[in-house]
Formats: C-alpha cells, sequence, structure tokens
C-alpha cells in the first residue's frame, strides 16, 4: 500500500476512534451539568449521588477523549502537509480559535469541577461543570466550521501566485451553511448518546435493585437518573429529525454525487424512492445496472432531497449524470479516469448504519416513559436487556454519520463548491493532500503503533466503564455536604468511619 | 511591527507558556517514582498537578493551532519533516494523560505499575524531545527549494540537538523538583527540595554549555545574548534559592530560565521560522506565513482571549495553591483494610 492509503486509513481510524468518546463528552458534561443543577436547587441526598456516579463515568470518557484529540490536530501537519499549506490561511483560524476558546475553558474547568467539590462554593463549582458543558459544545462548532469549508468552501479567494486558498471573508467560513446545517445535527446526536447512556444505565439499575428488593434506591435515585436520560433522548429524537432533513437538503445541492451515492440513485429522475435494502454490486459507480432496491418507500429519497414527493420538483441527479458533469468541468485537470463519486457500498450502507441504530434510543425512551410512569418502578428483564442493548446503538450511529460525511466526500479533501458562493479552483483531490517526504513505510509504522494502543486503551476504557456502572450509585454521608463524601471505586465495601478521622480535610474526587 | 513579526513573538509565547506550565508536569511525571517510598508519595505528586496539568497541555494545541493558522508552510513542514519525534511525543503524552486518570481506578499493584510506566515514559520522551526538535530548528535542517523537508530522521540526532534534548530534560526534571518542594508538605517536601538542590546545578551547567555553544556557532542575532544572559543568571538564582531552600524563588527562577531559552531559541532563528542548511531555502517570517487578513482576525481573537485565558488559568491556580500532606489523600480501599 501506498503512502496515500496508509495515511487515509490512519486518519479514518484515529478520527473514527476519537468521534467514539467526544459525543458522549459533549452530552453527557451537559446532562451532568443539568443533574447537579437539580442537586443545587433541592439540595436533595440522591441528585447528588446521581450527579457523582455520572461524573465518574464522564470523567473515564473524558480522558481518553482529551489525549485523542492532540493526535488529530498534529495530523494534519504530519500527514497532509500539502494540504495544510493550501488551506492553512483558512483552515488554521478556526483550530486556533479552538483551542483559544474552547480547550483551554474546558481544560482548566474540569479541572477546578474535579478538584473543586470541597475547595469552591456550590455555585461557582456548578458553574465550572456548565462551563465545561458549554465549551465541549463550542470546541465542536469550530471544529466543523473548519470541516465545513473542506465540504463547502466558502469566504475565501484563490490565490494563483501563492497556489492556495485565501480567506477573505472569517463571517462567511464562520456561518457557512453547511457548519450552520451540521453543528445542531452533531449536537443533538452528542446527546442521543448521552441520553441514551444516561437512560441505559440507570434502567438497568432499575431493574437491578427492585430484584435485588432496594426499591428505595431505585426510586430515588435510579428512577429520576433515567428520566433525565429518557427526555434527553425525546429531545435529540426530535432534534435529529429536524437537523438531518436540513441537511439532507443542503447536501443535494453542495454535494450531489454524495447523497446519490447513500441512496445507489443512479439515474436523473423524478419521484426517487428511498430503498431500505439493496442487494447487488454497490462497489463501481459505474455499475449501477446491477444493483437491485428489494425493498423501498417510494418518492422519500425525493422527499428528503427538494421537499416534493413527486412532480418535475422531485428530480434528484443521479450518481451517473453527477459523475458526467464532473467530468466535463474538471476533466482537463484531472485526466479521463477520475472518479467524481464516492463508493457506493460505503456511503450507501453507512448512511443506512447512521440512522437504523437510533430505532433501538426511539423503543428505550417509548418503553421506559410507558413503564415508569406516574411514579411506577420495573422489575421487567426485557427492559433490563434493552438497555444494554441500546447503548453503545447511537455510537455506531454517530460513528457512522462520520464515516459517511468524510467518505461521502471522496474524491475531494476539498470539495470543489459548484454553487453560485464558490470559487472553483478552490478544490483538492485527496491525493494531491498528503505530506510528499512522509513515507510509506513511515506511515505504517505510526497506523500501528496508534492501532495498537488505541486498540489497548479502548479495552481500558470499556472496563473502567463497566466496573463504575456495576459499582453503582456511589453513597454520600449527607445531603448537604459534598466534603465528606468519597469518590473511591467499591464505596459500599468499605468499612465506613474509620478514615474518617484524618485532622485535614481530604481530597474529593482526587487522583 | 508588521502582522507576520507580531505572530512569530505571539508563538514564541505561546510556547513559552507551554514549556513553562507542562514542564513542570513533566518533572513531577519523571521524579513521581524516584521520589515516592509508597503508594501514597506517588499520588501526592499526581494530586499536585492533578488539576492543572490538561490545562497546561492545552497550550501547546494552541501553539500548534496558531502556528498552522500563522504560518501554514512552518506548521506543514515542520510537522511532517519531523513525522517520528512527533510521533512519540503524541504516543507518550496519550499515555500519560489517561494514566493520570486511570491509575486509581483498580485497586491492584500491578495496574498502578503498569500506569505508573506509562507516566514515566508519557513524560521522559517528550521531556527530551521537545529540547531535540527546537535544537534542529535553532541549527537549521536541510529543506528542498519546495520547502520541503529532505533531511530524514537520522539527520535530526545529531550532537547539538541531543545535547538541547538534555537541557529540557535539565530544566523540567528542575522544574519538577521545585514545584513538589512548593507544592507539599513534611517529610516529602524534604526529599523534593534535596533532590531539586541537586538537580539545579548540573541542569545549569548542561544549559550554560549548549546555549553558548548555540550562539556561536548559529544564532543569526547577537542580541540573543540577552536572553542567554538572562537566563544564565536566573540559573545561578535557582542553584542558590534551592540552596537556601527557598522553592517560591527557586520556581519562579527556573520559569524564568524556560521562558528565556525559548527567546533566545527564537531569536536565534528569527527573522527564520525554520532556517535550511542552504539559506536560499529557509522558511522565513514572511515567505511562510498567512495573509494579511487572517492575521489581523487572529490577532483579534489573541488580544481579547488570551488576558481571559490567563485570567482564570491564574485563578485555577490560585484556588489549588495550598501545600498539599499524605494525610489529605484519602485511603485507597486496600489501605483501608490494613488500618
Amino acid at each position: 500500500m501506498e503512502a496515500l492509503d496508509l495515511a487515509r486509513w490512519q486518519f479514518g481510524i484515529t478520527t473514527v476512534y476519537h468521534f467514539i468518546f467526544v459525543p458522549l463528552t459533549i452530552g453527557l458534561s451537559t446532562l451532568v451539568a443539568i443533574m447537579q443543577t437539580i442537586w443545587y436547587v433541592k439540595r436533595t441526598e440522591n441528585w447528588l449521588r446521581i450527579t457523582k456516579f455520572f461524573g465518574k463515568l464522564l470523567l473515564v470518557n473524558f480522558a481518553i477523549g482529551v489525549v485523542t484529540g492532540i493526535v488529530q490536530e498534529f495530523q494534519f501537519g504530519m500527514n497532509w502537509s500539502e494540504y495544510s499549506r493550501f488551506v492553512g490561511d483558512v483552515f488554521g483560524a478556526p483550530l486556533a480559535m479552538e483551542a483559544l476558546a474552547a480547550f483551554f475553558v474546558e481544560s482548566t474547568f474540569l479541572g477546578l469541577w474535579i478538584f473543586g467539590w470541597e475547595r469552591l462554593s456550590k455555585r461557582v463549582h456548578l458553574l465550572c461543570i456548565w462551563a465545561v458543558a458549554f465549551s465541549t459544545t463550542l470546541s465542536a462548532y469550530f471544529i466543523l466550521a473548519a470541516n465545513s469549508f473542506m465540504q463547502h468552501p466558502v469566504g475565501a479567494v484563490w490565490n494563483e501566485e501563492l497556489g492556495r486558498a485565501q480567506l477573505t471573508d472569517i463571517g462567511a467560513v464562520l456561518t457557512n451553511p453547511t457548519t450552520i446545517a451540521t453543528f445542531p445535527h452533531v449536537i443533538v446526536a452528542a446527546w442521543l448518546v448521552a441520553g441514551t447512556f444516561v437512560a441505559g444505565i440507570a434502567g438497568w439499575w432499575i431493574v437491578r435493585s427492585v430484584k435485588k428488593g432496594d426499591e428505595a434506591t431505585a426510586r430515588s435515585v435510579y428512577r429520576p437518573a433515567a428520566y433525565v436520560g429518557l427526555v434527553a433522548i425525546l429531545v435529540a429524537g426530535v432534534g435529529l429529525l429536524v437537523t438531518g432533513d436540513h441537511q439532507a437538503k443542503i447536501m443535494y445541492e453542495q454535494q450531489p454525487g454524495k447523497m446519490s451515492a447513500a441512496e445507489a440513485h443512479c439515474e436523473t429522475a423524478e419521484s426517487v424512492p428511498f430503498s431500505i435494502l439493496t442487494i447487488g454490486n454497490l462497489n463501481d459507480p459505474n455499475s449501477c445496472g446491477d444493483t437491485t432496491a428489494i425493498l423501498s418507500i417510494p418518492g422519500l429519497t425525493s422527499f428528503l432531497a427538494t421537499g416534493n414527493w413527486s412532480g418535475p420538483e422531485s428530480s434528484v441527479p443521479g450518481t451517473e449524470n453527477v459523475q458526467a458533469d464532473f467530468a466535463e468541468r474538471f476533466g482537463d485537470t484531472y485526466g479521463d479516469d477520475m472518479v467524481y463519486i464516492p463508493n457506493l457500498m460505503i456511503t450507501y450502507w453507512a448512511f443506512r448504519l447512521m440512522i437504523g441504530p437510533a430505532i433501538f434510543s426511539a423503543a428505550l425512551a417509548l418503553w421506559g416513559l410507558w413503564t415508569l410512569r406516574g411514579g411506577r418502578l420495573t422489575d421487567n428483564v426485557w427492559f433490563s436487556r434493552l438497555c444494554l442493548v441500546a447503548l453503545p446503538m447511537p455510537f455506531l450511529a454517530n460513528s457512522f454519520g462520520w464515516i459517511f460525511t468524510e467518505m461521502g466526500r471522496q474524491p475531494w479533501v476539498v470539495v470543489p463548491n459548484i454553487g453560485a458562493d464558490g470559487v472553483i479552483e478552490i478544490k483538492m483531490a485527496t491525493a494531491d493532500g498528503v505530506s510528499t517526504v512522509v513515507g510509506g513505510g513511515t506511515v505504517l509504522f505510526s497506523l500501528l503503533a496508534f492501532t495498537l494502543v488505541y486498540g489497548a486503551l479502548a479495552v481500558v476504557w470499556f472496563k473502567l466503564l463497566r466496573k463504575d456502572v456495576r459499582a453503582g450509585a456511589p453513597v454520600v454521608s449527607s445531603p448537604d455536604s459534598p466534603d465528606t463524601s468519597r469518590d473511591r471505586d467499591d464505596d459500599q465495601h468499605t468499612p465506613d468511619g474509620e478514615h474518617e478521622s484524618s485532622r485535614t480535610p481530604q481530597l474529593d474526587f482526587a487522583y | 511591527m508588521d502582522l507576520p513579526t507580531l505572530w512569530f513573538i505571539l508563538i514564541a509565547v505561546l510556547w513559552i507558556g507551554y514549556l513553562v506550565l507542562e514542564g513542570f508536569d513533566f518533572g513531577v511525571g519523571m521524579l513521581m517514582r524516584p521520589l515516592a517510598k509508597d503508594n501514597t508519595d506517588r499520588r501526592l505528586a499526581i494530586n499536585t498537578i492533578g488539576p492543572v496539568w490538561d490545562g497546561n497541555e492545552v497550550w501547546l494545541l494552541t501553539a500548534g493551532g496558531a502556528t498552522f493558522a500563522a504560518f501554514p508552510h512552518w506548521y506543514a513542514t515542520l510537522f511532517s519533516g519531523f513525522y517520528l519525534p512527533l510521533l512519540l511525543i503524541l504516543l507518550a503524552l496519550i499515555l500519560r494523560g489517561v494514566s493520570f486518570e486511570y491509575r486509581h481506578k483498580v485497586d491492584s499493584d500491578r495496574w498502578r505499575n503498569g500506569w505508573d510506566w506509562c507516566i514515566a515514559i508519557g513524560s521522559w520522551v517528550p521531556a527530551i524531545l521537545w529540547g531535540v526538535a527546537f535544537a534542529n530548528i535553532v541549527r537549521g535542517v536541510q529543506i528542498d527549494a519546495d520547502m520541503q523537508y529532505v533531511g530524514g530522521f537520522w539527520a535530526l540526532l545529531n550532537p547539538f540537538a541531543l545535547l538541547g534534548g538534555v537541557v529540557t530534560l535539565g530544566l523540567f526534571l528542575t522544574h519538577g523538583a521545585v514545584f513538589l518542594a512548593l507544592k507539599t508538605s513534611g517529610e516529602y517536601q524534604e526529599r523534593a527540595m534535596a533532590l531539586a538542590q541537586r538537580l539545579a546545578l548540573p541542569s545549569a551547567a548542561v544549559a550554560a554549555v549548549w546555549v553558548i555553544w548555540a550562539q556561536l556557532a548559529y544564532s543569526r542575532n547577537a542580541w540573543t545574548w540577552a536572553p542567554l544572559v538572562v537566563a544564565a543568571l536566573a540559573l545561578v538564582g535557582v542553584v542558590l534559592a534551592t540552596r537556601a531552600r527557598r522553592e517560591g524563588w527557586a520556581f519562579t527562577l527556573n520559569a524564568v530560565a524556560i521562558a528565556m531559552a525559548v527567546v533566545f531559541i527564537f531569536g536565534a532563528i528569527f527573522p527564520n521560522v525554520m532556517p535550511a542548511t542552504d539559506p536560499a531555502n529557509s522558511l522565513t517570517i514572511d515567505n511562510a506565513s498567512s495573509s494579511d487578513y487572517t492575521l489581523t482576525i487572529m490577532t483579534w481573537v489573541a488580544v481579547v482571549l488570551v488576558p481571559v485565558v490567563l485570567l482564570y488559568q491564574g485563578w485555577s491556580f490560585k484556588v489549588f495553591s495550598r501545600r498539599l500532606h499524605r494525610d489529605q489523600i484519602p485511603p485507597q480501599p486496600s489501605e483501608l483494610v490494613n488500618h
């Protein structure tokens, strides 16, 4: 394999891996902030236990998200130096802003939150977790603004002398319609991850507590926690429908090849159906004739793309037509063999695997809200099983969402903006963006190193989350004094009291 | 002053922030095991940097992002050219970062030992490699007419650069020891102070040799004698302050020395950002920079946000300014059983 393919694999692996943790961090920091706010207002012990329980899980996840993020920033220069030279004048700015405006707040106030339980007043301590939640969300905005420039370059001109894109309007870059569509979609998707995470874990604990005969804890701790998660799923679900629909329409305008590939929709037509299952060879964009849709919803693709189910307004371009159109536009630059359509099989399935898993969250929300209504609890083991099955599903959906977005961008690293607000020279094929001085062997070495370290850390991450989940919500001694609580593992199993006599106050949540 | 020059200075400021702050993190990470008599001592050391290490590391991300935004060619040439050292630094920082969070999560000696190794490797490797990287930049590297680094990996391991690695190692070890002496109390503090006294002199000596070599052989500007002299005086001050057991002064002066080392390095290459062995191919402030429009935007962002960052990071250091004592480290379950 050449350096180009290896560099693409490395970017794919490190990005998808990083993005396993990011949505949970974004969503869960917000939900923990909400939990702590309820505790701040109500001052009842149960909400402190809920906050600490999910706060602990948040920290396990936060650490790995932070350290894998550094790789993302360095990787542009290391593996994609020619891309970096080409877009640096535009693309570097949102990255620097992300660090200055978001990462500093996030890291500093996370430190204050972890170690500040007894050092800060309750109000300031509460503000710290809100600062964390706000800044993680803000960081998503900046990085999506950067990514959106690759999907749909705006606010820049072509500097022929220097051979690169040059920023002319930072406002246009930060309000790129692609960013405006993508940012809320990514945020509500993060809430879906966190909502399902919280509802799934709390739901599982409700059944477990009831079966153990500890209905009191189930009622006071896990049921309210489950509600936070279930409501988050509902909000996220509605948000995903609205933002996803908006995004699909924008995408058909900006990147027709991507959405048509996602549908395996080959020839321009009206009233295009949405296929739920297609069989045959999706691998070659020029072999659309080999595919058969065996289950489909009439007109839905047209509706998603144009807002019309049928009629001339519902016409959607097919991949073959997009290919012909692009070959005519760019044939002089890239030759006759260039394929302008992304891999059909990957985009088609990634699109479905982005949407499909959300059904589990929806099922969890509906069953959960029904079975827990009006103060009820449940010991239904099937509900408990659904909780566990639903847990990983939105993670999968998020990963495939990114795979779809980024693989659907191919063969471009900067997709030409063929709209009225675009400058046609600002475009770059992925193959042209790779570092020229980094050899295949070097990239292979780093790819193996990252895969190895990341693989090991994934196992650790999963085991630690499972351990903390199984330990349950920590016991706190008094509803109004977080100072005396301990954030240790297996709190329930340790003899209480013996260590309380230390002369100096001990560190809470400490390492 | 034109905007590219201003950004050259701002990036130096970001590196000063990074190396002064994460410098003591690295030192604490390297000294965590040697200074500890038991697990409580190790946890004591980690807790001194627990609330701040992540914020310290963001200075690196900001320096990287600012270089990308202000000098795309510098970012592209440096990061693709120094690929392997940067990869090692990245892997080290990954292991180190998760270790702080994960080592206390499972109550087993094997588990803790594993993460302790990660903290050690994760601190030693970047403490040395940052020095190697910066010394190579000062020395000048092989860059071709297309702004590509073509020297390969082994050319980076020359004596001057390796000595540069020893310099940062010495500075960070001393920085960590002094920081621990500043942040702890009791018998542990005595040991940290004693170690700082032993480290200060060799650290200053190596730094002096390297910086004079750098000034005479590679500096493009005579005025870099100024930061050189200030750094030297500061390091003498560190030696004296550790002898006098004034850890506050020792820490401040060591921070000044690190800051002056960065000023020296950036001064020595100015007006280049990445000098080439063939001067015609050097990346300079002018040929590597972004457009004036981008730099203007970024200047506004930096002027508004950097002071705010300094304000709340300073506040966080103040919140956690109290010294820690072993008694404040909550017992781990196994230690509890033995009570």
